[in-house]
């Protein structure tokens, strides 16, 4: 059994986008911040810390999640997938990104990491969704300024429908 | 917010997780998806002085279908669980109730007996649980007990379990011959909290009337439960009836009143929804019968 106390620092390790990386974190510590704070990578946005907004929705352990309702150390050992490897190493958009570029469902782009995220998975469990089932995968994110409708019309562009 | 500091402990089996639960009492979580716990844990609604992670216990995920009950662990995901034929397939009241609980990143993670546990009003997995006459199974140092799902729900986010009880599984009646089901809620967008719930089990009996009906409700009193509809046994199973029955009922209730909905309207809801919900589950029952 594993036992870590309250203010002892656990080194974990996950595999984000396919590479192995560590940081420490007290028990306490969000997977949000851990991958914000420990590990630099500011892609995974933190809007509301209790499941509400979406914004923080990663891929975790093959299932589209909050990362706000997951401490670290619950983590360690897990693959995680977040927005920074979507785009290839030379930054050239993906499929999905692209559609989102070029029907303007983005604006400040504070949701965008997460229905990216939510929608990566969606496509690969439902590659040709209709617009109910998009809107449905929808319902868990906020998105503040765009509208959903473009946000709708990206995700069919991608789906090639 | 960020949650106050706990020593997080992650049993490997059972065992150890029960004896977590007798060395810390009240004063620890069980971490199940953490989709209703960790929002609590974060705004400081719950300071426990640990957490424990159930996640590890593989033996919680299983499931058992028998001649009249399915057995379902309770770390099975919601998600996971729509997946599941034999569950769909046998207990058609929960797969029409798991696609209105949260949305679909809340269910990739969220497991059954979490929701279970929590106890909130108006949830639909309780609510299901409760329609059907089901059973939730708890674990303690002392040994296991089965309790009627119908006792286990007490009030808001309060159940029967024990601070030194783990919930281990929940039992589910298989679908019975000649009966319908249906499942309908009301929220202000899909995948929000139902302001309330309705869900129906009915069996018609060959010459059209009513043999046996359950008729529960989520969101509207404070803990889901089930209407007193003996009266209406032997009436012609007919939309006319399932108004009647939803009419009755909804006078004798004592709604909850929040932000959402004064009592008024969640009394016309149970109208409303219950009448729809009625009529669906007769018709699917007598639809049964016209196929045989
Ligand atoms: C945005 C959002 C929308 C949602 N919408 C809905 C909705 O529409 N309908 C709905 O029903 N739910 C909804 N939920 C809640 C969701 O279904 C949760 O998954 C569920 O309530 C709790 O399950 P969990 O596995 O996540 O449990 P956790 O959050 O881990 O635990 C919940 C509680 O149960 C206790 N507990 C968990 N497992 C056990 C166990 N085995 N033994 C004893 N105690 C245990 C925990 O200590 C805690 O107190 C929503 C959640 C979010 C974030
Ligand atoms: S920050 Fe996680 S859902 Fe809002
Ligand atoms: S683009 Fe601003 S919140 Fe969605």
């Amino acid at each position: 059994m594993l036992r870590i106390k309250p203010d002892q620092k656990q080194r974990v390790t996950v595999t984000v986008n396919g590479k192995a990386v560590s940081g420490y974190a007290e028990p306490r510590m969000l997977l949000t911040d851990f991958l914000r704070h420990e590990l630099g990578m500011y892609g995974t946005h933190v809007g509301c810390e209790h499941g509400v907004c979406g914004a923080c929705t990663a891929i975790i352990d093959g299932a589209a999640t909050r990362s706000c309702l997951r401490y670290a150390v619950q983590c360690d050992g897990l693959e995680i997938q977040t927005v920074e490897g979507l785009a290839d190493a030379d930054g050239t958009l993906n499929t999905l990104q692209k559609a989102f570029n070029e029907n303007g469902a983005l604006q400040c782009g504070f949701c965008t990491a997460g229905i990216l995220m939510s929608s990566t998975k969606f496509l690969q469990e439902n590659p040709k969704p209709n617009d109910d089932e998009i809107r449905d995968m929808l319902s868990g994110h906020i998105c503040r300024c765009t509208g959903y409708t473009q946000i709708v019309r990206a995700i069919r562009q991608a789906s090639g429908q | 917010m960020k949650p106050v500091a706990f020593e997080y402990c992650r049993p490997d089996t059972v065992e150890e997780a029960l004896d977590l639960l007798k060395e810390f009492g009240s004063d620890a979580s069980i971490i199940s998806g953490g989709l209703s716990l960790g929002a609590m844990l974060n705004m400081r609604l719950v300071r426990p002085k640990a957490l424990i992670d159930i996640n590890g216990l593989g033996e919680l995920a299983d499931i058992k279908a028998g001649d009249a009950t399915i057995r379902t662990g309770t770390l099975i995901r919601q998600a996971g669980a729509m997946e599941m034929p034999v569950l769909m397939s046998g207990v058609p009241l929960l797969a029409k109730a798991l696609p209105y609980v949260g949305h679909y990143q809340i269910r990739s993670r969220g497991t059954l007996g979490g929701s279970v546990a929590h106890a909130d009003p108006s949830a639909e997995i309780p609510l299901t649980l409760v329609t059907l006459s089901g059973a939730v199974t708890l674990r303690s140092p002392g040994g296991s007990r089965e309790v009627p799902a119908r006792e286990f729900f007490q009030g808001l986010l309060t159940t029967d379990r024990r601070a030194d009880e783990l919930v281990t599984g929940l039992t589910w009646p298989i679908r019975r011959d000649l009966t319908g089901y249906a499942f309908e809620e009301l929220a202000q967008r899909h995948g929000d909290f139902a302001i309330t719930a309705v869900a129906a089990e009915a069996t018609v009996a060959g010459d059209g009337s009513i043999a046996d009906v359950s008729f529960g409700l989520g969101g509207v009193e404070d803990r889901p439960f089930v209407a007193t509809t003996a009266g209406f046994v032997g009436k012609p199973a007919t939309a006319a009836t399932a108004s009647d029955i939803a009419n009755t009922i909804a006078e004798t209730v004592d709604p909850m009143v929040d932000l959402q909905a004064n009592a008024d309207y969640r009394r016309q809801l149970v109208r409303v929804l219950g009448a729809r919900v009625l009529t669906a589950a007769f018709n699917d029952a007598t639809g049964q019968q016209e196929a045989a």
